[in-house]
């Protein structure tokens, strides 16, 4: 068992116990703490594959803005006074049995088929090459993509502030 | 123990896609199925760079990705504003108690 396979071992354990925690956790801000370390493991696991750019983006969009922005959202809308801020929770067993039903059937799907794979080198920088494909190949897919964020924009802040 | 390849990745992913599922069917409070849709997102992004790194695709699967972080953050800005709409309206983000669609 070499330093790769230890790290990915650490990483996945990080990712999927603290999504367990958030699933499973009745007091919603612990939920958002442990979605922070769930979105700190797939950092995590991005580096392992290679992917360093997204991983960066991975920390500041979804660690930086994302979960913050959840957390607004969680102390805009209770009590603040109330000190334990709970959850309820509906349809647990079929939701148990359902999902486990289909994680299995995915598990058993992708265990059982033979992927093509093909070696892997040792992995390069991606920013350079991830910038000239967005401003070469995929410039209308950036530039609609910057729209679609400053129509997010708008219509966010005309919706929360639309007076009742 | 074998040395990890696509599979271990895959089985990460998909664990993560059954637990989003799994928070938005259970939890009431609409921000818990917030998080939900967002580790599913992750999990699918996990998928595409996985992909990426063990097939022979370019960097199609790192685009992909990063595409799937910038709607992410748009419609997590979209949905708090709703939920914060609802708030205002109904005072609860109990997504079962919300069920009028007109006053």
């Amino acid at each position: 068992m070499n330093v790769y396979d230890f790290i990915f071992y650490l990483f996945a354990a990080i990712t999927v116990l603290s999504a367990f925690f958030v699933v499973t956790n009745r007091n919603i801000v612990y939920s958002a703490f442990f979605l922070l370390f769930t979105f700190f493991g797939v950092a995590g696991i991005y580096v392992l594959l290679g992917a360093d750019f997204v991983a960066i983006v991975q920390l500041i969009v979804y660690v930086g803005g994302i979960l913050i922005l959840l957390l607004f959202g969680v102390m805009l809308t209770n009590k603040i006074t109330n000190v334990e801020i709970k959850t309820g929770t509906i349809n647990i067993y079929p939701a148990v049995i359902g999902v486990g039903l289909l994680s299995g059937a995915l598990l058993a799907a992708l265990i059982t088929s033979t992927w093509k794979t093909f070696p892997t080198e040792a992995p390069l920088p991606t920013t350079a090459a991830l910038g000239t494909m967005l401003l070469q190949e995929y410039a209308l897919v950036f530039e609609l993509l910057g729209i679609i964020l400053l129509i997010a924009l708008i219509g966010a802040a005309s919706i929360a502030r639309r007076e009742a | 123990m074998i040395e990890v390849g696509l599979n271990h990745f895959l089985v990460v992913s998909t664990l993560l896609f059954s637990m989003g599922i799994y928070a938005i069917v259970t939890r009431k409070n609409a921000i818990m199925v917030l998080m939900g849709v967002e580790l599913i997102l992750n999990s699918a992004n996990i998928n595409f760079i996985a992909f990426t790194r063990f097939g022979n695709f370019g960097l199609q699967g790192h685009l992909i990705a990063l595409f799937v972080i910038v709607l992410a953050a748009a419609e997590a800005a979209i949905a708090l504003a709703i939920v914060l709409n609802i708030y205002k309206t109904l005072s609860t983000v109990n997504i079962d108690e919300v069920d009028s669609l007109k006053d």
